[in-house]
């Protein structure tokens, strides 16, 4: 009976070696792959229940994770939650948004630059811990915005971006109506569910951060690209004669479009500089006309619009400048109507365009990746992403916009002692909604350390321009004074 | 002595010495994985550690003991790797027991009654050593055994003790206590087949028609293997489990084709089982069902495949070396204590454990089907390849199951998986290969006339025993 048994030996040998290399397959190659199921409640509780780095604002950390007394071990708190949320986003059993998404493999540890930190977790056997995020954000920036945002009359939405014009950082960013992201890092799953639903379906849309996520008309702030093309084209500077009057026909069409105030802009013709002080929408409108889609298009879209530059934050909708606009649509978007739509950052961008001569720097809001000893691991590198004028217009530009401020419609942002560039701006939607009123401004003029755009629409805001920036002017010049002020 | 061994050929040494050494490292492993438990769960070493070494050290010092006694050249490897096995199996339902407990059910004792089972298996092991001196005494009660072993197959369709638990009507209640019949009928229908096997081989053995090289067995002799045949089926359809048919029969298969040297067996028997399968794919459903989990299990997650496919993602996540105790999450698989306790061990411990996890019982097969090529006896034979076939059967069906190589199908991981009528029919087990193997190592009595021990000037008369 010998021979059958070895036949058997063999069978079972074969049986066992099977075996041996399934469980191989399963928990050496397919491991990954099961990892990466988005259903794998064992990722999610790991990665919920791991001590995650803080995201730091200067030394202050705007969301940390405290020891709790429950299964997972660790609560996500934000310290000011209203006011960092569109920056921080939440962390959620379910979900994260924001920074806590974008950066959730330094965060979660999990991160390749982080590897020296897990290997020695790992030898002395002590939990994994996340890297700290450090963000661009200027605490005192961010304050002057949120403050400004909150302190709006009535039932105001609005956003606010500042930036660094020579590097592109964002110093603050700030979106209303918000939540508390306290309220998705519970451990009361059920709570957490409701929550999102409930804010979900809140018409005034506060999960949205309308700094990056909300493209509205830019009206007359949009005059800021109109006239760089017109400069550009190299017929105009500051002090060209250009078209004032009472009202521009559309072409194509029988339509006539006036000035806010139904005034003449001082005059039948009048300086480009006079024309941005007074926000002469006959002018724009004919220069916008005159230099045509292509030419607007092609300027808009050096300044960034048509696409998208932040890397950091989920959720940025692009600006657009479309490119098959008819001529009257096209002489419109000279003033920042028909199809041209812009957020917040967009407008930001362009005033911090102007302001470091032309070059338009790659927002972000990451400035260091740091181990969990706070090492710093990586830092974000400025980029440029184009130049959107020569520097001769940018100084033309900023020449018209001080003068803006100092005897124009800008005049809500002045600062005692310190060169301002800014412009309003108020943009007409559909009727039964309130305009939006635009303020974008950079300071100071001749040495640029910040420039702000700010967006509010409210049932208090004015139809006019100076209504317009009132509402947005102080909210920008609290933001400048906060970054130049020491 | 030593020249009569030297002219016999091959004398097994006793290696009662290394089985001791092997021992200790298996209470090692038993008793370190219990010290781990606390340490990873509770983050302090059990407080009942060194009563809880104690009386796992006392129950396999009381084994190794009765081995010197009364089995002195039995396999000095099987009762280290049972011992290995049967502790970290403990361990690792305590540690499942700390989190269920964690977890706010009730008091969750599984490790304890395990210990206790346990301690029932050890004694039958060390009665079964002392009571059965010789394995050919079997050979006498095959058909009492084989009526055993059906009456416990039936027994759980009785109405008062039959009990269904999970869709498997498996079970009886007596006193209290549930009780899977099956795990006992297994050994009684191995000590059947062989009694039977040995003395019908010559039958069973004879040429029928020729096919492609192959002899088949004669029309006439296909008896046995229908009526084996019919009794998977029957355990399949009515008990409504898959796992118990397919060993019973391919364990029948195994033993008819080492008894009768007759390929022709296995191509009938797996003929017989194509056509089983394939009749319980289309008619029954769960048996579709199961297919289809198997094949797909992505597809009915979060539903029916809730359990393999929590399984696949705790073992996954184990990795080359695992979570370590404590740190994974294996309550998430329903059953990680009696069926699913390879996929904690896979989530915990990782794919090493688990490979030498598979090494273990690899090695129990191994000196099983050793111990069947070396007994001198046709029934002993029989009875080494039945019952190293059970466990080789089972460990594949049930890890393979739950490592997704074929379809799941309920049956417990010798030695590992909670559960005491398992563990207690599988120490007998052990203690039957150990009485067979003893049998086999012993040196071949002397044969030599009683009378003139003190003549030392004859030479010893030779015979050949085989």
């Amino acid at each position: 009976m010998n021979k059958p048994i070895r036949v058997v030996s063999v069978f079972c040998l074969v049986l066992f070696l099977a075996l041996m290399v399934n469980a191989t397959y399963l928990m050496y190659v397919r491991a990954d792959g099961l990892s990466d199921d988005p259903r794998n409640r064992r990722i999610i509780t790991a990665t919920f229940s791991r001590e995650r780095g803080a995201i730091l604002v200067g030394k202050e950390a705007i969301a940390r994770s405290v020891p709790s007394n429950d299964k997972y071990k660790f609560q996500r708190t934000y310290s000011e939650p209203f006011k960092y949320a569109p920056i921080t986003g939440y962390f959620s059993w379910y979900s994260q948004t924001g920074v806590e998404r974008s950066q959730n493999s330094v965060l979660a540890g999990d991160d390749s630059r982080l590897f020296v930190t897990r290997l020695v977790d790992l030898l002395s056997n002590t939990d994994p811990k996340g890297g700290n995020v450090l963000l661009t954000i200027n605490a005192a920036a961010q304050d002057a915005a949120w403050a400004g945002l909150e302190n709006l009359p009535g039932d105001a939405q609005g956003a606010v971006v500042a930036l660094e014009p020579t590097t592109g950082r964002v110093l603050a960013m700030a979106s209303t109506p918000t939540f508390d992201p306290n309220g998705f890092a519970s451990h009361d799953f059920t709570a957490v569910s409701d929550l999102g639903k409930l804010l979900n379906a809140d018409e005034r849309e506060p999960l949205i951060n309308r700094a990056i996520g909300t493209t509205l008309p830019p009206g007359s702030t949009f005059k800021l690209v109109t006239a760089a093309a017109a400069i550009e084209s190299g017929n105009y500077d500051a002090d060209s004669m250009v078209p004032g009057g009472y009202r521009f026909q559309l072409p194509q069409s029988d339509t006539t479009i006036g000035n806010y105030d139904d005034g003449n802009c001082g005059g039948r013709r009048i300086t480009l500089t006079q024309a941005l002080q007074v926000s002469c929408n006959v002018t724009f409108l004919t220069l916008a006309n005159e230099l045509g889609n292509d030419a607007m298009a092609e300027q808009a879209e050096k300044f960034g619009f048509n696409d998208t530059s932040l890397e950091d934050l989920a959720g940025q909708a692009q600006s657009l400048y479309p490119r098959d606009m008819d001529a009257p649509q096209t002489a419109m978007s000279g003033i920042g109507q028909s199809s041209v739509t812009a957020t917040p950052l967009q407008m930001a961008m362009v005033a911090a365009a102007i302001a470091n001569d032309g070059d338009v720097m790659r927002p972000y809001v990451v400035d260091e990746v740091r181990a969990p000893n706070l090492s710093v691991l990586d830092r974000t590198d400025t980029q440029s992403i184009s130049k959107a004028i020569s520097s001769t217009t940018a100084d033309e530009l900023t020449k018209m916009l001080v003068a803006t401020v100092a005897d124009g419609t800008a005049a809500p942002a002045q600062i005692p002692g310190v060169d301002v560039a800014g412009k309003t701006g108020t943009a007409q939607s559909s009727g039964d909604r309130p305009p939006y009123a635009w303020f974008v401004s950079f300071a100071p003029a001749d040495d640029p350390k910040v420039a702000v755009a700010v967006l509010v629409q409210s049932s208090d805001t004015s139809p006019d321009e100076i209504g317009g920036g009132a509402l947005g002017g102080p909210i920008a010049k609290a933001i400048m004074e906060a970054v130049i002020t020491p | 002595m030593s020249q009569t061994g030297s002219l016999m050929g091959f004398v097994h040494r006793r290696r009662r010495g290394a089985e001791l050494f092997l021992l200790v490292l298996a209470l090692a492993v038993g008793i370190g994985a219990y010290a781990a438990v606390g340490l990873g769960v509770e983050g302090a070493v059990p407080t009942d550690l060194v009563g809880y070494g104690g009386w796992l050290t006392g129950l396999i010092v009381a084994a190794h003991v009765t081995v010197r006694i009364v089995a002195p050249y039995a396999d000095p490897v099987l009762l280290p790797l049972v011992a290995a096995l049967n502790g970290l199996g403990l361990a690792v339902i305590h540690r499942l027991d700390l989190t269920y407990e964690a977890l706010g059910e009730d008091q969750h004792t599984f490790a304890r009654q395990q210990l206790t089972w346990m301690t029932l298996g050890v004694v039958l092991f060390i009665g079964a050593l002392f009571l059965l001196r010789d394995h050919r005494v079997l050979q006498r009660f095959t058909y009492t055994a084989g009526l055993i072993g059906i009456l416990l197959l039936v027994l759980p369709f009785l109405p008062v003790i039959g009990n269904k638990i999970n869709g498997a009507r498996i079970w009886i209640n007596v006193a209290g206590f549930s009780f899977q019949p099956g795990e006992v009928a297994k050994v009684m229908l191995v000590i059947a087949f062989s009694g039977y096997l040995v003395l019908h081989r010559d039958a069973l053995a004879l040429a029928g028609r020729r096919v492609v090289f192959v002899d088949l067995p004669r029309g006439r002799d296909l008896g046995p293997i229908m009526a084996m045949f019919g009794v998977s089926m029957m355990i399949l359809v009515l008990q409504n489990d898959l796992g118990s048919s397919l060993l019973f029969f391919g364990l029948f298969l195994a033993m008819l084709y080492v008894s009768t040297e007759r390929a022709g067996w296995l191509v009938v028997g797996g003929l017989l089982f194509g056509a089983g399968a394939l009749a319980a794919y289309t008619f029954v459903g769960n048996v579709q069902n199961r297919f289809d989990i198997w094949l797909h299990p992505m597809d009915y997650y979060p539903g029916v495949s809730y359990q393999p496919v929590e399984a696949l993602f705790g073992m996954g996540w184990g990795g080359l070396i695992g979570r370590g105790l404590g740190n994974g999450f294996p309550e998430r698989v329903p059953f990680a204590y009696s069926d699913f306790i390879l996929a904690t061990i896979g989530e915990e411990l990782g794919l090493t454990a688990v490979m030498a996890i598979i090494v273990c019982y690899g090695l129990i097969v191994e000196r099983a089907l050793r111990i069947a090529l070396i007994s001198r006896d046709g029934f002993g034979k029989l009875l080494a390849v039945g019952l190293g076939s059970i466990v080789a059967l089972q460990v594949f069906v049930v890890i393979g199951g739950v490592t997704g190589l074929i379809p799941l199908t309920g049956l417990t991981t010798p030695f590992l998986s909670y559960g005491g009528s398992s563990l207690v029919a599988n120490w007998v087990i052990i203690a039957l290969l150990l009485r067979i193997s003893d049998q086999a190592r012993r040196p071949a009595p002397r044969l030599e006339p009683a009378d003139d021990a003190s003549d030392d000037s004859e030479t010893t008369q030779v015979v050949k025993l085989r």
